[in-house]
């Protein structure tokens, strides 16, 4: 077994057993912290596939970003876990679908993408880069000249989601109480002040 | 040599994995979100597979686009979350049938 197939198979095992882990663990942070292990494992599988920009990339951005923001939403809210999670193992009809569901399309896909398909024999393993290549700057100049259009519309779509996620979080609590700067300018002596003629309560 | 065959079964497996999981937690919406990602993931792994194997950058950079539209549908998808925690004190898929006729 040579040393490519070692960690492969290693890589392999650590993300399916995590994913695993993240759709059958009770407790929301752990299966978010086990996503975290299964885009991990997915990073090496792709370095070993020779998309090392791609690989880093998910490290960066999933486990960087969009996995914090999941831990972040996890914990800020206050979530009943044995009411969310107790329709999973009190239901077994529930978990047989899932079970018959994932083996059936799990056997009808392994029936194409199989060996006989897609083997050593129909495509053979593509010749290692040289040492000196570089696959980020490959992908920048195919991504700076033939598809210069789409990544435009990808940095727009970045910028809607921006844009959506703050228009859609951002709330005024009506009970906060805060200043109008122009109200507090356009007031009037009449409005704050009151002149009340009144009779001298002593007796004279 | 790792043929091209097991990078495949091994995307087949995490998609049916992510499909298995939508079945499972469908009372949880965050689970749900999560098992989105993981087929994002799966799909991933095919294109930069077929990528590798047939010689072509073209498939990298649909991963680059997927990876962005991935990232904008998480945060909007989660902020969407938020105010529906915010306003029904609930993420059980189950509780929100408000518009069920």
């Amino acid at each position: 077994m040579s040393f490519t197939e070692i960690v492969f198979y290693a890589f392999s095992t650590l993300m399916v057993v995590s994913a695993t882990g993240v759709i059958t663990s009770k407790n929301p942070v752990h299966s978010v912290l086990l996503l975290v292990l299964t885009f991990f494992s997915t990073a090496a599988i792709w370095m070993l596939l020779e998309a090392e920009f791609l690989a880093i990339t998910l490290v960066l951005v999933y486990v960087g970003a969009v996995m914090v923001l999941f831990l972040f939403v996890v914990m800020m809210l206050d979530i009943n876990i044995t009411m969310i999670r107790e329709g999973f193992l009190k239901n077994p009809i529930q978990l047989l679908i899932a079970i018959l569901f994932g083996c059936v399309m799990l056997g009808l896909m392994a029936i194409v993408v199989g060996p006989e398909n897609f083997g050593l024999a129909q495509i053979a393993e593509p010749a290692r880069h040289a040492a000196d290549y570089s696959n980020t700057k490959e992908l920048g100049r195919i991504l700076y000249t033939d598809y210069v259009y789409p990544f435009e519309i990808a940095a727009v779509i970045l910028l809607v989601a921006i844009v959506a996620a703050i228009a859609l979080t951002m709330r005024r609590r009506p009970e906060t109480k805060y200043q109008t700067p122009g109200k507090q300018i356009r007031v009037k002596k009449e409005d704050r002040l009151r002149i009340v003629k009144m009779k001298a309560e002593k007796e004279q | 040599m790792i043929p091209l065959s097991s990078y495949l079964i091994l995307a087949a497996i995490m998609f049916s994995l992510s499909i298995a999981g939508i079945f499972i937690n469908r009372k949880n919406v965050i689970i749900l979100l999560m098992c989105i990602e993981l087929m994002l993931l799966a799909v991933n792994i095919n294109f930069i597979a077929f990528s590798h194997y047939l010689g072509d950058s073209a498939g990298q950079v649909f991963v680059f686009f997927i990876l962005t539209v991935a990232a904008a549908e998480a945060a909007i998808g989660l902020a969407i979350l938020v105010v529906l925690f915010r306003n029904r004190h609930t993420i059980n898929v189950a509780e929100l049938d408000s518009m069920k006729g």
